[in-house]
């Protein structure tokens, strides 16, 4: 008989409970052989749960604080060779490459070491920057608004450009010539509508825009605000129905087409 | 009748989250408890009566706020949250305030912010306006870093980056002219075009009566407000701020009467409780409370009086009253096929009508603030579709040509915090009500200067004095003094 002796069995636990808060209640529930060591790592992370928030939280700020400090400025370097020196080994040491007017192109090696043969040149501009998979943000933007003779430019799959720095472009407006947002995660068509101050554009690519809600409407909107420059990327036909099996379709229905 | 809230439940953040106190809570369905479960039950039951025990109420109390709280904000709208949410973050140490938000209707279903159109622009006259919208246009780019919560999405407040277009006529354009200084001088990126260029960039504008406009570059444009609402509140749930859905009722307050330096009488109020009365119920909790935060919008001046703000005989100290009050506008969304394309900003024209591009369909949303003779009644956020016909219409179709044919698609209404005074913010404690602290009475640009007004009140109540931005000038005192600080475009 179970009645007497429970409430004896009883007293025990809940004096526990009152003493030791959560762990009690949950020591007071059996648990069962198979997954006690599996329980007791989850149930130790568990007791534990604002240390491993503050823990998740760390991480996820020095993830942060990496691509801030890669996104520095060298005003060093910007005072003592100027402005396209300084943008130029901001690229670089991003890993991208550097095409200085009359030159060829400086790119970084796999270890990312580079040669520093460009700060002799003497105020020769930067034509052509290839960003592509570098991690550059809308700060980082600022070294490279500093080319004020910039033709082309290539954001391809930069993870950290998004609409908020294609609202920024405009002081390249009189130079830049070919622009080339290729595949990057973060843009949408509201950063596209920005890119009209771009009057001398005459190459933009845009495929492979995932965030974009409708690739062929936007390429034609932007064809339509950028009538003097060539679009590449989404097919305008993209996200149509297909036509003749719409059409056999509609033949079968009763209703006279 | 002895009722506290459970007693661990209201412990630091820990049963914020609800954790033991919903797992006390799955105890009480008694019921499919066999015999042991029972005596258990009634066994815990009398050791929580007796004392040296837990305090735990037979019934369920998790929908009443907690009986006491350090700071009570009275709105759970975007300046409500957005200060509980600066509390929180500049609160030392972690942990150290206890904050009660109050929100009247969850669904927000006439919350201003809710019902908001959603622009940010920083083309103000006044430069403390200025420099709230900078702030928080920085605070909207970063707001993935200000609120993230760990294992959550991030979050995509739509921010269309399009600039606003603000057009002035002959008689206009000196002012806008020496705003768009003010504005440079804080660091807005504004240009101004002359009728030319802008019929060169936006050849579907008809530049009759236009002689200046100013277009703002960057930083400026619209987003999704729900968005930033329900990420604020998100966040600000997961720093431990209580919410309540309730209305507040009642302000229980003590007085004290002092002497000015110069021999005049004065009372001191100081609020003690703040009565919230439970939705749907004549269930009301006490709430003994620090600090009284007035967030509540177009309805901040019915708080005021309540807490005795304006009692007294007209003309003194006592007896101002808050000048905000419900004014209902009209927002309305139309289809135009050939109407402007991508490029399309957020158009303001010299006679107050505006409008905005919405999605990628050849929609656009705008809308005209009416004149004070025109007012509409604010009982009820019923849209007038004849003010469309007068008075949006007539001037956007002359303004562009391509607007004759549209067709409106739908309509709807939203009330401002309108400050009857001069149309900007009261921030700040009120002079005489000690303990009770203003945000609100933005009068139409309360979204755009949230978060930045949030940390305002935040680095006064943690503080004393602002610290960021000097928002002095919209202190309570001015509506007494009679100094307006007055903007010089307002839509």
């Amino acid at each position: 008989m179970a009645a007497p002796r429970a409430p004896l069995h009883l007293v025990m636990p809940v004096w526990n409970r009152g003493t030791r808060g959560i762990r009690g209640l949950s020591r007071a529930v059996a648990l069962e052989g198979s997954q006690k060591k599996g329980r007791s790592l989850l149930q130790f992370l568990a007791d534990r749960f604002y240390d491993v928030q503050a823990l998740r939280e760390y991480l996820l700020q020095k993830q942060v604080l990496k691509v801030h400090q890669k996104n520095r400025p060298f005003t060093y370097i910007k005072e003592r060779f100027g402005p396209h020196a300084a943008g130029a080994y901001f690229i670089l040491k991003q890993g991208g490459a550097v095409k200085f007017q009359g030159k060829e192109w400086i790119r970084s090696d796999a270890h990312g070491h580079f040669s520093l043969d460009f700060l002799k040149f003497q105020a020769v501009p930067v034509e052509a920057v290839d960003a592509s998979g570098c991690a550059i943000n809308y700060q980082g933007l600022d070294s490279l608004l500093a080319l004020k003779e910039l033709q082309s430019l290539w954001l391809q799959r930069c993870p950290h450009v998004d609409d908020w720095c294609l609202g920024r472009l405009h002081p390249l407006a009189n130079s830049l010539q070919e622009l080339s947002l290729a595949g990057c995660p973060r843009i949408s068509e509201r950063g596209l509508a920005s890119l009209h101050h771009l009057r001398n554009l005459r190459r933009l690519d845009i495929s492979d825009l995932p965030a974009v809600s409708n690739p062929g409407l936007t390429r034609i909107l932007v064809e339509e605000m950028l009538p003097s420059c060539q679009v590449l990327g989404a097919d305008w036909a993209q996200g149509l129905p297909s036509g003749p099996e719409e059409q056999s379709q509609d033949r079968a229905s009763p209703i006279p087409a | 009748m002895l009722r506290r809230a459970l007693q661990l439940g209201l412990g630091r953040g820990l049963l914020g989250r609800g954790l033991l106190g919903r797992g006390l809570g799955t105890h009480r369905g008694g019921s499919t408890l066999d015999q042991n479960g029972k005596v258990s039950e009634i066994k815990k039951k009398i050791q929580s009566v007796l004392p040296g025990g837990a305090w735990n109420p037979p019934y369920d109390t998790s929908y009443l706020p907690p009986e006491h709280s350090d700071v009570v904000i009275v709105g759970g709208g975007v300046i409500g949250l957005s200060v509980a949410y600066w509390l929180k973050r500049l609160e030392k140490p972690r942990g150290a305030i206890r904050v009660l938000v109050v929100e009247r209707d969850h669904t927000y279903s006439q919350a201003s912010t809710a019902l908001s159109v959603g622009g940010i622009r920083q083309q103000f006259s006044v430069p403390e306006n200025i420099q709230l919208s900078l702030f928080s246009v920085e605070f909207l780019r970063n707001i993935n870093e200000y609120l993230a919560v760990v294992d959550d999405p991030p979050l995509d407040i739509q921010f269309n980056p399009s600039g606003y277009l603000l057009l002035a006529s002959e008689k206009g354009a000196a002012v806008m002219e020496s705003n768009v200084k003010v504005q440079r001088q804080e660091g807005a990126k504004v240009c101004l075009m002359s009728p030319e260029q802008l019929r060169n960039k936006f050849p579907w504008i008809n530049t009759e009566g236009v002689a200046l406009a100013s277009y703002g570059m960057e930083y400026e444009g619209w987003f999704d407000p729900w968005c930033l609402l329900q990420g604020l509140r998100r966040k600000v749930q997961s720093m431990g701020v209580l919410f309540c859905h309730g209305e507040v009722t009642r302000f229980v307050s003590s007085s004290s009467h002092t002497e000015t330096t110069s021999g005049e009488e004065v009372t001191l109020k100081r609020i003690h409780e703040v009565h919230v009365k439970i939705d749907r119920s004549l269930e009301y909790q006490p709430v003994e409370c620090a600090l009284v935060i007035n967030a509540a919008g177009a309805w901040s001046g019915q708080i005021a009086e309540l807490a005795g703000v304006g009692k007294g005989p007209p003309g003194t100290l006592q007896g101002t009253k808050l000048p905000v009050e419900r004014r209902k506008r009209y927002v309305y969304l139309w289809h135009c096929p050939q109407g402007p394309g991508l490029e399309t900003p957020f158009i303001v024209d010299a006679s107050g009508a505006y409008f905005r591009r919405e999605g990628l369909g050849n929609n656009y949303l705008g809308g005209c603030s009416p004149t004070e003779e025109e007012e509409p009644d604010p009982g009820n956020l019923e849209v007038d579709h004849d003010f469309f016909q007068d008075k949006v219409w007539p001037p956007l179709a002359q303004r562009v040509p391509a607007f004759e044919t549209l067709k409106v698609r739908s309509a709807w209404a939203g009330y401002y915090d309108y400050n009857t005074f001069d149309q900007n913010g009261v921030v700040g404690p009120h002079p005489l009500v000690v303990n009770m602290y203003f945000a609100t009475g933005f009068s139409g640009h309360g979204l755009q200067q949230a978060p930045a007004v949030g940390r305002a009140v935040a680095e006064m109540v943690l503080d004393g004095h602002f610290q960021t931005i000097n928002l002095s000038p919209f202190h309570f005192s001015r509506f007494y003094l009679g100094e307006k600080v007055q903007e010089h475009n307002i839509i």
